[in-house]
């Protein structure tokens, strides 16, 4: 059982096959191995929520998760969420609300976000508050992020 | 950061795991969740030689409601439960499963990763010890039961054998008139509490029939107070009563000085908890739906 292991993955749609050291951690398989590199590594301890991915539908931070634990599973990272050129309701309203400065943490704060109005389509403020609790930002104090997602919310197709 | 490298063994079953664990011996760990366990790789505090994967044993994250009372599957999620029909059932569990770390890591974090893991500052075995829990294992020896107390032995310590896994826990369900809260304070959402409080408790004629208080973040191990019992356990709540039970929940903890704060404010906070923690609980078991949560700031 030592050496490489076969995994597959499917990351927005399209399925990959890669041999993958055990201790390959799924925000570097994405990053390294797939060179989809919107998604960011921060802390690398577990606290930023940068590294934010969905994965069979459900938020995890992709920096602790082994890529071998996501063996078979359905990704969704920052670059599945624009489709055929129009940007996501989620993205164009922190466009318009302000909602990034530095732009660090916004692809991890975007797929929260994501998972928050798929499953709760009109959060209170409080439950978008709770919905970006594991997620960082050192630029705008949350105000605009939670602006962005609150107008992104009003929107029907935000959900979807 | 990677962790060292390692073999890993993804486990079909538990009887496999268990001869993996026992194959590899000392350098093998159990992989669930991997939410208290990657981390730990990543720093290199540990470096096992082998990783067994028990993630996607089948039939290991059920959340079963019963005449025999409630038995929870050792991989069933923090959201799982949080969302259960269990949760809404028993408040001081949704306190808990919803409030533990963030969003993401209750996608992923298991409530037998978090009993397993000997941690004191784990959330559920804080709170696993004021529903008397009691710990279901496997191992070559077969299948054995184990009560939540002594369970943790001292830091990051459990009285598991080598090859033996958590595969579930249970308790009865509470009976009529109680109620619980779990308190827990942390510096920002995916942190460990610097302290935490868990409290279930039944009233009677205005009377507490029974109480248990446990701590968590309080000691080398989860804590049960009960000192703080004995000062509530028997007529009615008062002021007074409530602070006894305080400080006798103070003087059962020694927690020490860490990241989450001194061993002097770790005090404060069990002096405030406890005391918080009782009066939900006897709002909750008077029939009164009260909102409860993890706090931060």
């Amino acid at each position: 059982m030592s050496g490489k292991i076969g995994i597959t993955v499917t990351v927005n749609g399209k399925t990959y096959e890669r041999e993958v050291e055990p201790r390959l951690l799924l925000v570097q398989l994405i990053r390294e191995e797939l060179n989809l590199t919107g998604t960011h590594i921060g802390c690398d301890t577990s606290y930023c929520g940068a590294c934010t991915i969905l994965m069979n539908g459900e938020p995890v931070k992709s920096c602790t998760v082994l890529a071998v634990q996501a063996d078979g599973c359905e990704l969704r990272t920052v670059e599945g969420l624009e489709q055929n050129g129009v940007l996501h309701p989620l993205q164009l309203a922190f466009s318009e609300h302000h909602g990034l400065q530095c732009g660090f943490c916004t692809p991890g704060m975007l797929m929260s976000a994501v998972h928050l109005l798929e499953t709760n389509p009109q959060p209170s403020q409080l439950e978008i508050r709770k919905g970006i609790q594991g997620n960082l930002c050192r630029c705008t104090g949350y105000k605009n992020i939670i602006d962005a997602i609150s107008a992104a919310a009003q929107k029907p197709q935000a959900g979807g | 950061m990677y962790p060292a490298p390692f073999n890993y063994h993804r486990a079909h079953t538990v009887k496999q795991a268990i001869e993996l664990l026992l194959q590899v011996g000392d350098g093998a760990r159990v992989l669930a969740g991997g939410q208290s366990l990657l981390p730990m790789l990543k720093l290199r505090f540990d470096e096992p030689t082998d990783l067994v994967d028990v993630g996607r044993i089948p039939g290991l994250d059920g959340i079963e409601t019963g005449a025999s009372g409630v038995r929870i599957g050792a991989l069933a999620t923090h959201r799982k439960i949080g969302a259960s029909a269990l949760a809404q059932a028993i408040p001081i569990i949704a306190d808990c499963a919803n409030g533990i770390a963030d969003n993401q890591v209750r996608s992923r974090g298991t409530i037998g990763g978090s009993v397993a893991s000997g941690d004191p500052s784990c959330d559920w075995p804080v709170l696993l010890h004021t529903l008397d829990t009691q710990i279901h294992c496997q191992g070559s020896d077969g299948e054995r039961t184990l009560d939540i107390n002594g369970f943790v032995e001292d830091l990051y310590q459990t009285v598991l054998q080598p090859g033996e896994l958590v595969t579930s826990v249970s308790f009865a369900m509470p009976a009529q008139g109680s109620g619980g809260a779990y308190c827990a304070f942390k510096r920002c959402a995916p942190a460990f509490p610097s302290v935490s409080a868990g409290v279930q408790l039944r009233l009677g004629g205005g009377e507490v029939q029974s109480i248990r208080i446990a701590l968590g973040s309080s000691g080398r191990t989860p804590i049960r107070a009960h000192e703080a019992e004995a000062e509530l356990n028997g007529g009615a709540i008062t002021p007074e009563r409530l602070g006894r039970a305080a400080e006798a929940a103070v003087a059962a903890a020694s927690p020490f000085d860490d990241q989450r704060g001194s061993a002097a404010y770790k005090r404060q906070l069990i002096a405030t908890l406890v005391p918080r923690a009782v009066a939900i609980a006897v709002r909750r078991a008077n029939g009164e739906t009260v909102k409860n949560s993890h706090e931060y700031y």
